[in-house]
């Protein structure tokens, strides 16, 4: 039994080493025909080369691209002494081998001790056909994706052929779809039939895209006068389109910029539309928030680098804390005083910035400290024609996401309805038994908070150093005022029209005059609309 | 007119003051210019510009005082008019560095020259005259100021608003003159100064000519401020302050009256960026930083608003503060100057020479009561007596 069992076992053994020994001795000779195909490339004109190249491309081994590329470039060279073909790289004086299949180094040779195979421009196209040929043969889809948009971009006659094949077998959709618009392509540049011509023209230009254009344009070059109307229809179409989505992009970085607004404004919506204290120091808050984030990442970096990715939501209460405590500080220690002189309370306030952004240059350094991205945060998507950040996507959800939470506190919680009780009828509330001192506090610890909870989010786009509240305080002020004091949609609103205008304006007018423009078209509002867009009405506003 | 205007304007402290500053404008040029310097009395020329420099600040801090003080405007575009006035200033001196820039262009400016312009742009043109520069000076912040005013007084902009919207515009000039399009030397300003009127602006006699020019600007400012406020458009003027819709309800055209000092300001605080520009030999877009309007206000509140004097003390104080603060611990001057803010708007309300005033004008009352009372007194001894 036992011996039965050791014989099955040898027996299988035996048959296994030779099966091996086959397959390791049928590719050892391929290799080496390869390389004997791949040294004759040295060998002969350029005729004579462009053959062997032909032969090479139908063996259809994806090992010999390497060695077809680098003869396209120019960087194949013969080694004088036996005529072995390499891969070189230069390295001072100097070349550096590298084994035409297995890409491994091989040696250095003086320069001189070699011959670069000469490549002309009929030699390229036959090298470029036979890669296309061959990688678009590949196992790998990627691959043949790639190949196929190499094709795309540069198109030539002698694809043609390579592509209908690739097509006939290709299989999956997306690379389908890629190798037609590549056989459209060089059905363009080829004499052919003015109907298929139409019809490559139509698949081009519904594909879109710059290249597209590019491509359309090369044709409409050197179209006769039966193909003109089509091509130029086609690129019109691919323009307008490219200006919706250039449109639609400019929306997007709008509506970023509206969300960066919005979160800094809407603390202030609070402390000085809600409460009428001009907080000059909101900035501070915001750079406080954004400080937390640091301190919670460093600590995080330092002991529990694992939790790196949940660093803003360990961030985001604590970072309402501390700015919400400096806050209730502030109120109590200084603001209280100062209730009925609003310009008062804006030295003051100003007062309390400077010392704060010291305070926070003493600490951490007048220079910039890094905050990371979370894994989530980083990165971007395609949508159609928009290129979207995760980052820029996330806060603009964040800051809608505060924007609500905010809306609901103030409408449907006691703590809401007090405030905005003592903010219409101050004596009125006092005499119902509501802690006018202890709202106004809180009231304003709140609006900090939220400027902290902002700063937790703008350190994931901006440098976080002292100065970083400076930057947002007069654009807080703007939207505020903007939309209308008092009113938390007039924030909203306030913030996103301005994001988006700033953005349309920046392309014609230039970044900073677009900025300009804004500002003054704000101030010319202004007169129009004292009390901002969505103004309150009623005697409570002449008070 | 003009006569009971000044005689009007001469109330005791005003007078004080002005004797002061003009004393000061001889002085202080006289100590340095004809001691020795190793004199113990001799003031070195850096203290003359330096000086001179507080004077155009103070200068600066009197003309938000007429508004702010008299007016209730709280202007943050403050250091913008300022820094227009400099720049005009800062172009005349420009155009006579002539061939004398390290590009060697009689015409252009170094940094047109940088910047591959080949002609000099059309607002530039003039600079060249200095009676046409010290027009602008007045002209350019006074037309701003009138345009700016008389769209936000009319649409009844004020308060809180109305500062918010100086700041806006002094923002928006920061970032236009930041701009190297703008021709006005972009992010570097202004600056490598050599002569102005034919004198080389180094020169210690020079010097002193600047800083007896503030003064004197200075004096005449305050001559030219304190008769406005005691005049009768002074009186309304502080009625719009107090009560801006009674006033407007008696009568008064509220917006021109704030128009005409918002205007009157501006121009003042022109002057004082033109006298700066020379001392300090740069003028760049950092002066139109929005906190530099802020600090302005804070001299004035210092000194205390609404008392004239009372902001040419505050910018001299913390300016000097600044000086000595900056050289002794420089980690510590915000900490300093952002206490100020917050302890003089707590506990200083009126400023320094508002409180002292509050103070004499209790003491006199007290004093008169005691008198009153001791005349009482001997009224009700008298009879006694005479029993």
């Amino acid at each position: 039994m036992l011996t039965r069992l050791a014989y099955r076992s040898l027996q299988s053994l035996l048959v296994t080493f030779c099966l091996l020994i086959t397959v390791f001795a049928t590719d050892l000779r391929a290799e080496d025909d390869l390389r004997a195909m791949i040294n004759a490339l040295g060998e002969g004109n350029f005729s004579q080369t462009a053959k062997q190249v032909e032969a090479l491309a139908k063996t259809g081994d994806p090992k010999i691209v390497p060695a077809l590329e680098a003869l396209a470039a120019g960087d194949l060279y013969q080694r004088k002494s036996d005529k072995q073909v390499f891969l070189t790289k230069s390295s001072g004086g100097t070349l550096i081998l590298i084994d035409p299949l297995s890409g491994e180094e091989a040696g250095t040779e003086a320069s001189g001790a070699l011959a670069k195979i000469k490549v002309n421009n009929s030699l390229r196209r036959v090298v470029r056909s036979a890669l296309g040929g061959l990688t678009l043969m590949s196992p790998d889809a990627g691959t043949r994706l790639q190949a196929a948009q190499t094709l795309l971009r540069t198109p030539s006659a002698d694809a043609l052929e390579p592509v209908e094949t690739a097509l006939a077998a290709e299989t999956d959709a997306r690379v389908k779809l890629v190798l037609e618009r590549a056989r459209a392509a060089a059905l363009l540049v080829l004499d052919r039939p003015d109907d298929e011509k139409k019809a490559a023209i139509e698949i081009i230009g519904n594909a879109g895209g710059q290249d597209s254009l590019s491509l359309l344009s090369a044709a409409l070059a050197s179209a006769d006068d039966t193909l003109k109307p089509d091509i130029e229809a086609a690129i019109s179409d691919i323009q307008d389109r490219q200006a919706l989505w250039a449109a639609g992009q400019n929306v997007w970085y709008g509506l970023s910029l509206g969300s960066v607004l919005l979160l800094a404004a809407i603390g202030l919506a609070i402390t000085f539309g809600v409460m009428g204290i001009i907080n000059m120091a909101h900035g501070e808050m915001v750079m406080l928030g954004a400080y937390t984030t640091f301190v919670v990442q460093e600590i995080i970096r330092n002991s529990y680098p694992w939790l790196f990715d949940w660093s803003l939501a360990i961030a985001l209460p604590l970072a309402f804390l501390v700015t919400g405590a400096v806050g209730l500080a502030i109120e109590r220690g200084v603001i209280r005083f100062l209730y009925g002189r609003p310009l008062e309370t804006l030295l003051a306030t100003w007062g309390i910035s400077l010392i704060l952004q010291q305070a926070v240059r003493t600490i951490f350094g007048p220079t910039n400290r890094e905050v990371g991205n979370p894994s989530w945060m980083s990165g971007a998507f395609e949508l159609g024609g928009l290129t979207i950040t995760w980052n820029r996507l996330w806060i603009i959800v964040f800051s809608l996401a505060v924007f609500a939470a905010l809306l609901f506190l103030l409408k449907k919680t006691p703590m809401g309805l007090q405030m905005r009780a003592v903010t219409q009828n101050r004596r009125m509330a006092s005499s119902m038994g509501i802690r006018t001192p202890w709202v106004d506090a809180l009231t304003f610890a709140l609006g900090s908070g939220i400027a902290g909870i902002a700063g937790v989010a703008l350190s994931q786009i901006d440098n976080v150093s002292p100065n970083l509240g400076q930057g947002y305080i007069i654009d807080s002020f703007m939207v505020v005022v903007f939309g209308g004091v008092g009113n938390l949609w007039g924030t909203l609103v306030g913030a996103f029209t301005l994001g988006i205008l700033n953005k349309f304006l920046e392309p014609y007018a230039g970044a900073v005059l677009g900025k300009i423009l804004v500002l003054v078209l704000i101030i010319l509002f202004i007169q129009k609309r004292p009390r901002g867009l969505f103004a309150l009405k009623g005697r409570a506003v002449e008070a | 007119m003009i006569t009971s205007f000044l005689l009007k304007s001469f109330d005791r402290t005003i007078v004080i003051a002005v004797a002061i500053i003009l004393g000061l404008a001889l002085i202080v040029p006289a100590l340095n210019l004809l001691t020795a310097p190793d004199h113990p009395l001799h003031v070195p020329t850096y203290l003359v510009s330096l000086f001179g420099k507080y004077l155009t600040y103070a200068l600066l801090a009197l003309a938000l005082d007429l508004v702010w003080g008299f007016c209730g405007i709280l202007s943050l575009g403050h250091a913008a008019f300022f820094a227009l006035g400099g720049y005009a200033m800062g172009m005349y001196l420009m155009r006579q560095i002539g061939a004398r820039g390290s590009y060697g262009n009689p015409l252009l400016p170094d940094f047109m020259v940088f910047l591959n312009w080949k002609e000099l742009p059309w607002f530039w043109y003039g600079f060249d005259m200095f009676w046409f520069a010290a027009l602008m000076v007045v002209l350019v912040p006074g037309l701003l100021a009138f345009v700016f005013g008389w769209f936000a007084f009319r649409s009844r902009v004020n308060g809180v608003y109305l500062s918010i919207i100086t700041q806006a515009m002094t923002f928006a000039l920061l970032l236009a003159f930041f701009r190297n399009d703008m021709g006005f030397g972009g992010n570097n300003g202004l600056t490598d100064f050599k002569d102005i009127l034919g004198f080389n602006i180094q020169a210690q006699g020079t010097r002193a000519a600047l800083f007896a020019a503030s003064a004197v600007a200075l004096a005449l400012s305050l001559i030219l401020t304190s008769g406005m406020v005691r005049s009768k458009y002074g009186k309304i003027l502080v009625g719009v302050r107090d009560a801006e819709s009674r006033t407007r309800f008696l009568g008064y055209r509220v917006e021109h009256f704030k128009l005409f000092a918002f205007t009157v300001s501006a121009m003042m605080a022109g002057v004082a960026g033109a006298l700066y520009v020379p001392q300090v030999g740069i003028i760049n877009p950092g002066e139109f930083e929005p906190g530099n309007s802020i600090e302005v206000v804070i001299w004035t509140a210092v000194g205390g608003r609404g008392t004239l004097i009372g902001p040419i003390i505050g910018a001299i104080l913390v300016n000097g503060g600044k000086s000595i603060f900056t050289a002794a611990f420089p980690e510590f001057w915000l900490f300093a100057l952002g206490g100020l803010f917050v302890l003089v708007t707590l506990f200083l309300p009126k400023g320094i020479v508002g409180t002292v005033q509050a103070w004499r004008a209790k003491r006199k009352e007290y004093r008169k009561a005691a008198e009153d009372e001791a005349a009482r007194g001997q009224a009700v001894a008298e009879p006694v007596a005479a029993e």
